[in-house]
């Protein structure tokens, strides 16, 4: 139990890392942070099968790309102009505002208190998998589509333009 | 396997919700006060894990596994959102030599 709480408690320190510091480079570093603590939240939830997505997925091809493409440009340095102050307290306010309807709205709620994990199993690779291959199978052939054209229309986008290069 | 479930059959939902709704809230503060392109990007991941962690809580919660299936899909789609923003970054990089959005202000003409 103590155990979700040091894990909130680094997710938000971390998240909060990622949106303060000046340099883009830490901001990467601490969003790898802040998604390996989800993976542990994820494995205290016993979703192993998320949790190994979430690690693959996020902390490697995610990440690579984030820092990879901060490389490319070199932008790893403290030169990007910050907004005025004025705009940083409003956009604190407003976020702020947003925490607290939401904390507000979850005060309604009649959740449970007792909660003891009904079938604690249903994380798991095979369970999942049958889920995944019986009732989502369209959205799962889907998803591969999507996958293939985002994969066309970023070689698309950040290939070179002939035309603008010749003339 | 065993002991590691029963530490957090003592959390209460409300605390999964209670911090899916900071994280989220962090990465909406992160768009609007940030300038450059990228940590923005990484504001949406934030808000996007968020509702992950969210969604599987419940999962767990309720004993289905739809939601977790659903949480599988929402990463493939951040995988393919993350590959095209990229991208268009990189090009508007190319063009403009920065990553800042308030030169992206030509956009609303």
């Amino acid at each position: 139990m103590s155990l979700f709480y040091f894990v909130s408690f680094l997710s938000i320190l971390f998240s909060l890392l990622v949106i303060f510091t000046k340099n883009p480079v830490y901001s990467v570093l601490a969003l790898i942070a802040t998604f390996f603590t989800f993976t542990i939240q994820y494995i205290l939830l016993n979703a192993q099968f998320l949790a190994v997505v979430n690690f693959i997925v996020y902390m490697g091809a995610i990440m690579v790309l984030f820092l990879f493409v901060l490389m490319l440009m070199n932008l790893n340095k403290e030169s990007e102009p910050m907004k005025s102050n004025l705009i940083k307290v409003v956009g604190v306010i407003a976020g702020g505002t947003l925490l607290v309807t939401l904390v507000g709205a979850t005060k309604m709620l009649q959740t449970s208190e007792v909660s003891a994990l009904p079938n604690s199993d249903i994380g798991l690779v095979e369970n999942l998998g049958k889920v995944l291959f019986n009732e989502f199978l369209l959205p799962f052939e889907l998803s591969s589509i999507l996958l293939l054209t985002a994969l066309v229309g970023a070689v698309l986008l950040a290939k070179k333009d002939k035309r603008t290069q010749n003339g | 396997m065993d002991n590691i479930t029963a530490t957090i059959q003592v959390v209460p939902l409300n605390h999964y919700i209670l911090l899916s709704a900071i994280i989220f809230t962090i990465g909406v503060i992160g768009v609007l006060i940030r300038r450059n392109a990228i940590i923005i990007f990484m504001s949406v991941e934030l808000m996007l894990n968020a509702v992950n962690l969210l969604l599987t809580a419940f999962s767990a919660y309720s004993g289905d596994a739809s939601g977790q299936v659903f949480v599988f899909f929402i990463m493939a789609l951040a995988a393919a959102e993350v590959a095209v923003g990229l991208a268009i970054i990189v090009m508007v990089y190319r063009n403009t030599n920065s990553v800042d959005i308030n030169v992206l202000n030509r956009l609303k003409w």
